[in-house]
């Protein structure tokens, strides 16, 4: 083995101590009982998406003119079905593969591009720092609800759109939050002695540096999908995402909007699983933060 | 202190600046046609043509922009194609509702908040404490949208106590003076000594607001009770504690004090938010304000009218935020010299 390399993370040894650590933090995240019920909740919503067609008592594109708008807890419709006679419940459980699906890629979308940027920004600096910096700054005076809106108007209403519109307006936290890590860690020790080994600047920015700065973004993350589901449904909702007759959560609330005077639980049952879902993550979110940073506990 | 504010004065410039030029040229570049939209999908290509000349969309981008640039610093947005009046006037004439139900919803969420944060903080861990905090974080995880449609089904549809949208009962007939219909309720009093109107105004008012507020009463309990918990732990609250003081006076008096720091802050951007975020619930309460009328320039493609919306709602965003970074500065001397 290349004597460089014992110093470097990707030996035995250190690999070892990173399982550790993380290993060390799940068990911490173990003990944390919020933490624990909001990852059950995305586990019960991620087993109702993929094992949708065998849960869901019924088509969710179903419709049936004789059941129209029948009321919850009339059998064989537990929760009662719309005014297309559609069942209520299967079109929640498929619903939750549109959500999960949009909130996880919105998130990976900033997530990625926002990160590198970041990352970038924060390493090397000078112009590229320079720019992107200034075309976040400008990113953040538009209130980012205003953004995704914005953007989703112009690429046109569907549903990836709304997914894209989400992750490009959320990109910059992500880009100030892996720059201002970088630029705390570039100083540390362990980056001059890699450096004084020889150590390449890729390498140095993606094996050395990106590891240790992955904590507050991950936290960001979590709390980030619960946010991108309640803004895809709020798309929806307004008409900017997924188009009828999907069976998306926000899509259902806005098109029993007229019924809220004799049928309510149209309404009410969608809104529910959202509050659900995203309680999960922003409980499974706050737990992470509890135990990457413990200073921001409380 | 002159030095730091000038410094952040600096830089409201060039990001206003970048605002406009994103807003232009996001719209100018973007599919559909302003002519077409105006004359219809059947218009022959002079009529089109003819209409392009009459917006100056006939010119190249980059003198177009330019001339928006200059229209634009002097609050010009131009006309909207659906109703060809001046987009600034119809700005302002929304602009009062949207700043009404946001400074009401801010004023409940501050108080209810910052109470319930103290509260949670000065009982850590008993029940109320872990009630609140749950109930903070099911705040934060609700649609807007959906709590809206609740509170309607409730409190309008099954308790028939407050109406389902609109500003006003159509019923009152008044003439707006400030356009805050709240003040002119008041004002209305004392022409008349008839309350109707006020309470019309307030009832309207209400479930929009609770609405609203609900994510930022969220956010600043939270906020409130752990900048509580901070302070809480420092030595001059043992001190004043020693001095046999109660412990009323010492957590409203010392404690609360200096945790409202950040709680300003966050209070401050959570106004800057809700003017955007009012999109939403105006939309749900027919509330004839400024989100509710972006929103419907937006769904019929009216280029002008969403680029001043656009242009004017994140002007007062990133104000705002100026402003409180400023407030901010000004309590707290450590960050200027950062």
């Amino acid at each position: 083995m290349n004597p460089i390399k014992i110093f470097k993370a990707g030996n035995d040894a250190e690999n070892n101590a990173a399982e550790s650590i993380w290993y060390e933090n799940w068990l911490l995240l173990k003990k944390n009982r919020s933490a624990m019920f909001g990852l059950y909740i995305i586990i019960f919503f991620v087993f109702l998406a993929v094992f949708a067609p065998v849960v869901a008592p019924f088509d969710p594109y179903l419709q049936n003119i004789d059941l129209r708008k029948m009321t919850y807890f009339s059998w064989p419709y537990i929760l009662g079905t719309d005014d297309f006679g559609r069942d209520i419940l299967s079109r929640i459980i498929y619903g939750s593969r549109i959500s999960l699906v949009i909130g996880f890629f919105a998130v990976s979308i900033s997530l990625v591009f926002g990160s590198l940027i970041g990352l970038i920004s924060g390493f090397y600096g000078g112009w590229f720092d320079r720019i992107s910096m200034r075309v976040i700054d400008i990113m953040l005076a538009f209130p980012y609800i205003l953004l995704t809106i914005v953007i989703v108007a112009l690429l046109g209403p569907t549903l990836l759109n709304a997914m894209i519109a989400i992750g490009i307006a959320r990109l910059p936290q992500y880009t100030r939050i892996m720059r201002a890590s970088v630029l705390a860690e570039k100083e540390a020790e362990y980056v001059e002695a890699e450096r004084s080994l020889g150590v390449g600047n890729m390498e140095l920015m993606f094996m050395s540096i990106l590891p240790n700065c992955l904590a507050p973004i991950i936290v960001q993350a979590t709390l980030g999908v619960g946010s991108a589901i309640i803004e895809s449904a709020a798309l929806s909702f307004l008409g900017l995402g997924a188009q009828p007759p999907t069976p998306e959560w926000g899509l259902m609330i806005a098109s029993a909007r007229e019924f809220v005077s004799n049928a309510w639980w149209i309404v009410t049952f969608p809104g529910i699983a959202i509050v659900l879902v995203v309680l999960g993550f922003n409980l499974l979110g706050d737990g992470i933060r509890d135990v990457l940073d413990p200073r921001l506990k409380d | 202190m002159y030095r730091f504010i000038l410094k952040r004065l600096g830089l409201l410039i060039p990001t206003l600046f970048g605002v406009i030029t994103l807003v232009f040229f996001m719209l100018a570049l973007s599919p559909g046609e302003p002519a077409r939209v105006i004359l219809g999908e059947r218009a022959n290509k002079e009529a089109v043509e003819k209409m392009n000349a009459e917006l100056g969309l006939d010119k190249p981008m980059h003198i177009q922009y330019v001339i928006y640039l200059k229209k634009v610093v002097q609050l010009d947005f131009g006309k909207s194609i659906k109703t060809g009046q001046n987009v600034i006037d119809e700005i302002k004439a929304r602009f009062p509702a949207t700043i009404e139900l946001a400074i009401f919803s801010m004023i409940l969420a501050s108080v209810l908040g910052i109470f319930v944060g103290v509260i949670s903080a000065t009982k850590r861990y008993s029940f109320w404490d872990y009630a609140s905090m749950f109930g903070a974080l099911f705040g934060v995880s609700m649609p807007v949208f959906w709590l809206g449609l609740v509170l309607i089904i409730i409190f309008s549809v099954n308790l028939n106590l407050l109406p389902t949208g609109g500003r006003m009962d159509i019923r009152y007939y008044f003439t707006p003076i400030t356009n805050f219909y709240i003040l002119d309720g008041i004002i209305h009093i004392f022409k008349t000594g008839d309350p109707k109107v006020l309470g019309s105004a307030l009832t309207h008012l209400i479930l929009p607001a609770v609405t609203l507020a609900t994510i930022p009463l969220a956010i600043i309990a939270r906020i409130t009770r752990s900048s509580m918990l901070e302070v809480l732990k420092q030595d001059y609250i043992k001190t004043a504690r020693a001095t046999g003081m109660s412990e009323r006076k010492v957590v409203f008096k010392y404690a609360l004090r200096n945790a409202l720091l950040p709680v300003i802050t966050v209070i401050g951007l959570q106004f800057g938010m809700l003017l955007a975020g009012a999109i939403l619930t105006e939309t749900i309460f027919a509330w004839p304000g400024i989100g509710k009328w972006l929103y419907h320039a937006i769904e019929s493609r009216d280029f002008p009218a969403v680029q001043g919306g656009i242009i004017v709602i994140s002007t007062c965003f990133v104000i705002i935020n100026l402003f409180v970074d400023l407030l901010y500065s000004v309590i707290n001397p450590k960050i200027r010299t950062e």
